[in-house]
């Protein structure tokens, strides 16, 4: 309570001496108003007072003094805030409750539905606490303290350098550094909330707990996730500790197969342990082939990025595309203030690209899948940024069924989403044939001599600073990237990163998955290289929300100002399309939940898994429950009970129905099947994948 | 604050823009204005204005004090302790890696009674908002908002021992446990401090939290904690390289671990089905802290009368805070209540009756325990063997043997001069009592006055006929508790009925596992006067209270007597007398006995009993107390020694202060 009452006085004499010091800076302008000056002055003194007062105590206390003014307003605050605090607390619990729209839990209780199969709840990136067990001299007092997620951030206030030190991994290794150990939160309290109030899976929890699920049958399998997925196994044996949990949770639950949740890149993490846990020693658990048809009854993948998103390729970039729980945690105004000095945007960008996990979230399937320089799977998608209802929806997939002339109006400013990374907006738009191709075996030859710029400027050390000015150039020259260019342009940017990352994940299409290579763990979480495991029984679901533009591509620019430690590009937000466009401050929207686009969460579900294919051999059942995102209706619902962007999804009432009916042992047909608003199928048709 | 400063010369000569001078104006008006008014007519100053004044400033001054504390590195207040105490000692962790010291085997903390966290997953329309929040453990905030709720909610079926229906409480899992019982009063962080020291993480470390109300086999049937334990025992030894785990249960934890240990190896559906060679394979050493192997004294009168309360219960309720009227008049008794749906408070009553705690004219303690002195005096051993007269006469005051005596007189006479009814008799004759409409249920008030008479006319219990009187006073209490565990000593340990789970917490009933590789440690703190034997009254109080409580009238005649407040005390570690930590490891498991066939060797760590030497040092680095002794530099430095590969020979084998080798001689166990 004294921190939210010092808070209020806080501002109170920041008001105060901001006027004071506003008028400082244009005093010039006001010379004129000198019958005023007066009054001023005594105002000013009276802000001045304010800070004098500490040290001068009460004086003769019968002359009513502005200090004394100060104190007497300042007690008559505090008292009244204290009263009604009192009486907040007397009164009885019940009677402030807020009432609780009664969540789908109360409402399966009562249909009988009661808790069968054990769920596992996989994280995604950045939701997952982190806390400290050794670190340097900076960080004393915080062992075993959070430094990422659950209580408040307000050690980074307090010492920014000190934690982005802390969270950063080895640049080499992408392991520990000397001397630091940061590691995940276990249990459940590793990501139900990320801030205070900020729920991750705390409803569905509370929700599962409604029906009867508790500790020994509800597991949360928390991992660092800043590391590639192959290092949780190494350094905390995280895998490990997952199949151990799960075949105990199989075994004491009676026999009951285990409901996996995975989330975000939770999701890719676990597609990643179903290929480690099947795998013989000592790259894989050895858990023999029939390992997952024995203990998994559903994978539930909430906005799954399957395919990667375009969101990681800016973030490496630039460290711009900020992951939605990043930018609602640290204001925006943090990264653009001069808190952390002037190179804030360096620093964090530092730090992520020491975080293998990115990389795992950069497009996959290249050209085929995310369109090349003129055709992407979502032609014809029409941004509107207003609010959609489904009138809107069923229109567009008109357009897009019966209407060439349509097109024509469309292509004039058709967003062209293969373009993931283009330098200006005419790179943007035009033809393919008026662009000078991106060649990768020029950037290749350009690497080799790039060494020789060797000023470091600064603790805040990109890998931007070893390139010349000229690469630099030669990099926005090449004006367009598809996806698979951008893997040779971030190579080239990055090779240190890169090197390190593309140990631990693939980016391609397998041509032939019996390939004897595609036994090592880097192929593991990219759907496009592995196959699904032997287990028919098993049914995968990809439930995600639509309706919300999610960032798809990029329209860059060279950042102006060229002093050695700034990042040499950055979004041109300044470009924006016409009315309707979907080009908007720089960035591209298409379909999807804020942060994944519907091609990545739906397609391998929608298409590459669908029937019995080579990616899905044993033919295992896949569900697409898409959930159209309605904004909360009123304040009293918070984030909405029927959000369909990427973390407040996990909120939405139609969404946790769906796993408690499928944990409490329903089918997918049972559910109802295939749900879908967006046009998935169809952009699964125009992909021209082998299956 | 210090670029406001650097405005505050020029400011005030410079003028204002207009914006802010409207603003400035209205505060002139409203603030400044008026009272210099009131500045010409004093009057108006009046106490409620001084009042306000007085606040705000006191406010003001804290503020800017707290602002500079924000502001102040984190290193000052280390150099403050040091500038007064001089240099601080390495804490053990760090010590040791300065050694050398690190990772080697994996560790398990089992926490005690009381000391695990509890949170709620289902509850009663008057615990909204509590979900997974902790009831137990924490800040305890809810017990103050809502007591009846609370209590409601951390009572369990009194019938079946398991959850009422509607309520669901849940142990919480992880380190985070059984770290800190409530804010600032450690339990395990210590400890798990000194160990991340020398490398140990999540991955390294596993607290088996259980649920402490449960009776043990309980804990499994409800929530497979034991498998759990097993599973996660397992997964730790595969994952560090086939290394042994280091166990460390605490308090009730070691009657825990002892259970596990035997149901680990026995076959389902009753145990884990690990098979006979478990615990050899995967467990490298049992470093028992503070264990009750034979039971504590205070749970009797916990049972009797809610008196005696745990260490840590005392600390976090107040003791003031208990007699209150907080929860209305009822407090002991809705506190009863719950306490007595709690099976696991019976694993605790003193096991091994007269052969271990002694009869009614003799106890192995014997004088030896100097109650006032701060010292033990060794050679007071040596006198009473030499001197018979002197033990008689001492016998008299320190009749340890006899738990329970009503009134002081009887405490001290000789059992000869002891007039009892049998309490076997008054059961027969015992006829229904009237029920009285109180509102809450406790067993006293289906006995009626009778029973009540007869007990207080038996007089004296021993600990054999203690579990006579608990069967009395509270049947259903016991039927429950008895199926759970037993209290007595084998005579013949390959009897196929001690197979049954509720003998495995009974170091006497049970055999140890066949792992000759294992070390047992028994780590207790001496030192402190421990509850030990109780004079009891008969209250005459209203219908609906506890008719029996504490004579705390009863004093012993000169300063260094044992009786206290109605309470004989013995050496231990405020909680667990010696006799009790120590016994099974001096003598019960030494070599190869009945009880410990495969000779697993064991070590008596015992820890003199020192009180911070100041405030700086907190609940003290030396202290010997049930909690406090997980704070314990030596304690700390011996485990992270066994946990980083050392053996018992190499720690020093025992380190022994008490007498209890005397007494193990004394007491006539059959091994």
């Amino acid at each position: 309570m004294a921190s939210v009452l010092r808070f209020r006085k806080l501002c109170y004499v920041e008001s105060a001496v901001k006027c004071t010091s506003v008028g400082y800076e244009s005093f010039e302008i006001d010379e004129k108003l000198d019958e005023k000056e007066e009054d001023v002055l005594s105002a000013n003194n009276f802000a001045l007072e304010i800070n004098k007062k500490r040290k001068q105590p009460k004086r003769q206390p019968k002359e009513w003094r502005c200090l004394d003014s100060c104190c007497w307003i300042i007690g008559y605050l505090c008292t009244t805030w204290w009263l009604l605090l009192f009486f907040y607390h007397c009164l009885p619990v019940t009677l402030l409750r807020v009432p609780e729209l009664p969540g789908p839990g109360v409402r399966l209780k009562r249909e009988g539905l009661t808790a069968l199969h054990p769920v596992v709840l996989v994280p995604g990136i950045v939701t997952g606490g982190l806390e400290l067990w050794e670190g340097r001299p900076c960080a004393d007092g915080l062992f075993r303290k959070r430094l990422w997620g659950g209580g408040s951030f307000t050690q980074i206030f307090k010492r920014p350098l000190c934690l982005l030190e802390h969270l950063s991994l080895h640049y080499e290794t992408g392991l520990d550094p000397q001397g630091i150990r940061v590691r995940a939160v276990p249990g459940l309290v590793g990501a139900d909330y990320f801030a205070p109030g900020y729920f991750v899976w705390a409803v569905l929890i509370e929700n599962l707990a409604k029906i009867g699920y508790e500790g020994k049958n509800l597991h949360m399998a928390a991992y660092d996730w800043r590391l590639s997925f192959q290092n949780t196994e190494i350094r905390d044996h995280a895998l490990t500790r997952l199949k151990s949990k799960i075949e105990l949770m199989y075994i004491s639950n009676g026999y009951k197969k285990v409901v996996a949740v995975p989330h975000s890149m939770g999701v890719i993490y676990f597609l990643h342990f179903l290929k480690w846990v099947e795998t013989p020693p000592p790259m894989g658990g050895g858990g023999g082939p029939g390992w997952c048809a024995k203990h998994i009854k559903a994978v539930m993948n909430i906005g799954p990025a399957f395919l990667g998103v375009p969101k990681a390729v800016s973030n490496l970039f630039s460290a711009e595309g900020k992951d939605v729980s990043y930018i609602r945690a640290m204001a925006p105004g943090v990264f653009d203030s001069e808190i952390l000095g002037l190179q804030t945007f360096e620093r964090v960008m530092r730090m992520a690209r020491t975080w293998d996990s990115i990389v795992s979230l950069l497009p996959k399937g290249g050209e085929v899948i995310w369109g090349n320089m003129d055709r992407s799977p979502e032609e014809g998608h029409v941004c509107d940024f207003s609010k959609k209802s489904h009138s809107k929806t069923s229109l567009t997939t008109n357009n897009v069924n019966n209407s060439d002339v349509k097109r024509g109006f469309l292509v004039k400013d058709l967003a062209n989403y293969g373009r993931i990374i283009s330098f200006g907006k005419p790179a943007s738009v035009l033809h393919s044939s008026k662009l000078p191709t991106a060649d990768s075996k020029e950037f290749s030859r350009t690497s080799t001599s790039e060494n020789f710029n060797n000023f470091t400027c600064g603790e805040a050390w990109t890998e931007y600073d070893e390139m010349s000015r000229q690469s630099i150039q030669n990099v926005a020259a090449d004006k367009a990237y598809t996806t698979t260019t951008l893997i040779d342009l971030l190579r080239f940017v990055a090779p240190k990163m890169m090197r390190r990352a593309e140990a631990h994940f693939s980016h391609g299409i397998a041509e032939n998955l019996d390939d004897p290579k595609y036994n090592h763990y880097k192929y593991w979480s990219n759907p496009l290289e592995t196959k699904l495991s032997d287990a028919p029984d098993m049914e995968i679901y990809c439930m995600y929300g639509v309706g919300i533009p999610t960032e798809r591509s990029y329209v860059y620019k060279l950042s102006p100002n060229s002093r050695c430690k700034s990042i040499p590009y950055q979004i041109d937000n300044s470009v924006h399309g016409e009315d309707g466009s979907c080009l908007k401050g720089g960035v591209y929207f298409a379909d999807g939940d804020e942060s994944v686009p519907v091609l990545s969460a739906g397609f391998m579900c929608a298409k590459g898994w669908r029937g019995r294919t080579r990616f899905n051999p044993s033919g295992i059942a896949t569900y697409i429950r898409e959930y159209r995102h309605k904004p909360p209706t009123s304040l009293m619902e918070g984030r909405g009970i029927e959000s369909g962007s990427h973390v407040d999804i996990m909120g939405n009432f139609a969404l946790i129905e769906d796993i408690m009916r499928v944990a409490a042992g329903a089918t997918g047909d049972e559910i109802g099947g295939d749900q879908i608003h967006s046009d998935i199928i169809k952009m699964s048709e125009r992909i021209n994948l082998g299956i | 604050m210090s670029f406001l400063r650097r405005r505050k010369g020029t400011d005030s000569s410079k003028p204002q823009n207009l914006r802010c001078n409207i603003v400035k104006e209205d505060e002139k008006n409203n603030l400044y204005e008026s009272p210099r008014k009131e500045s010409y007519n004093s009057k108006k100053w009046s106490c409620w204005d001084s009042c306000c004044w007085f606040i705000g400033f006191v406010c003001s001054v804290w503020w800017f004090l707290l602002l500079l504390y924000n502001t102040m590195p984190a290193s000052i207040p280390q150099y403050v302790t040091e500038a007064i105490t001089g240099p601080l000692t390495d804490p053990p962790g760090v010590k040791l890696r300065k050694e050398g010291l690190t990772v080697n085997h994996p560790v398990v903390f089992v926490p005690g009674i009381v000391t695990g966290g509890l949170e709620l997953w289902e509850g009663h329309q008057c615990a909204e908002g509590l979900f997974r929040k902790r009831l137990w453990g924490g800040s305890f905030g809810e017990l103050y908002k809502r007591p009846l709720c609370w209590a409601q909610h951390m009572s369990l079926d009194n019938e079946t021992g398991l959850d009422p229906p509607g309520i669901r409480v849940r142990p919480v899992s992880g380190l985070v446990a059984a770290d800190y019982f409530a804010a600032g009063y450690f339990v395990w962080a210590v400890l798990i401090a000194n160990l991340a020291q020398i490398g140990y993480e999540e991955k390294t470390m596993y607290m088996a939290a259980y649920d402490w109300r449960l009776s043990f086999q309980n804990t499994e049937v409800r929530d497979q904690t034991l498998s759990r334990i097993k599973s996660n025992i397992e997964l730790m030894v595969a994952t560090n390289g086939g290394k042994k785990v280091v166990v460390i249960p605490h308090s009730m934890g070691v009657l825990y671990f002892l259970h596990f240990m035997k149901w680990v190896e026995a076959p389902p559906p009753m145990g884990g089905g690990g098979g006979s060679e478990w615990c050899a394979k995967h467990i490298k050493a049992v470093m028992n802290i503070g264990g009750p192997f034979l039971g504590v004294p205070k749970s009797v009168s916990g049972l009797f009368s809610v008196e005696a309360r745990d260490i840590a219960i005392a600390r976090t309720f107040a003791p003031g805070f208990l007699d209150k009227d907080v929860f209305g008049l009822q407090t002991f008794q809705h506190l009863m209540r719950m306490t007595r749906t709690w099976d696991s408070t019976m694993s605790m009553i003193p096991k091994g009756g007269e052969i271990i705690w002694g009869g009614l004219d003799w106890s192995p303690e014997g004088s030896s325990f100097n109650c006032g002195a701060k010292t033990l005096r060794n050679n007071s051993i040596n006198n009473t063997d030499q001197i018979p007269n002197i033990n008689l006469a001492n016998m008299k005051n320190v009749n340890y043997g006899r738990i329970i005596s009503f009134g002081k007189d009887v405490a001290e006479a000789h059992s000869s001069k002891i007039e009892r009814v049998d309490l076997l008799d008054s059961m027969k004759a015992d006829m229904l009592a009237n029920l009285t409409n109180c509102d809450i249920w406790i067993e006293y008030h289906d006995i009626g006055d009778h029973r009540i008479k007869a007990v207080a006319d038996y007089k004296v219990y021993t600990a054999g006929s203690i579990l006579d009187l608990l069967q009395f006073v509270s049947p259903k209490l016991m039927a429950r508790g008895g199926a759970h565990f037993s209290y007595g000593i084998a005579d013949n340990l390959d009897d196929p009925k001690y197979q049954h789970y509720k003998y495995w917490s009974n170091p006497l009933e049970t055999k140890l596992p066949d792992a000759p590789d294992m070390e047992i440690y028994s780590m207790y703190g001496v030192g402190i006067p421990t509850e030990r034997a109780y004079v009891y009254k008969v209250t005459t109080a209203t219908d609906c209270s506890i008719p029996f409580q504490i004579d705390t009238s009863a004093e012993g005649g000169s300063e260094d007597s044992c009786l206290k407040g109605g309470v004989f005390s013995a050496d231990g570690d405020e909680t667990v007398p010696v006799l009790s930590a120590g016994l099974m490891a001096a003598k019960g498991w030494r070599g190869k006995t009945r009880f410990n066939p495969s000779g697993i060797p064991t070590y008596i760590r015992e820890y003199s009993h020192a009180p911070p030497a100041n405030l700086l040092e907190g609940r003290g680095t030396q202290s010997g107390a049930h909690v406090d002794i997980m704070g314990n530099f030596a304690l700390i430095e011996d485990v992270i020694r066994v946990a980083a590969g050392a053996t018992g020979k190499e720690l020093g084998g025992d380190h022994v202060y008490s007498d209890i080798f005397k007494w193990a001689e004394r007491i006539n166990l059959q091994l």
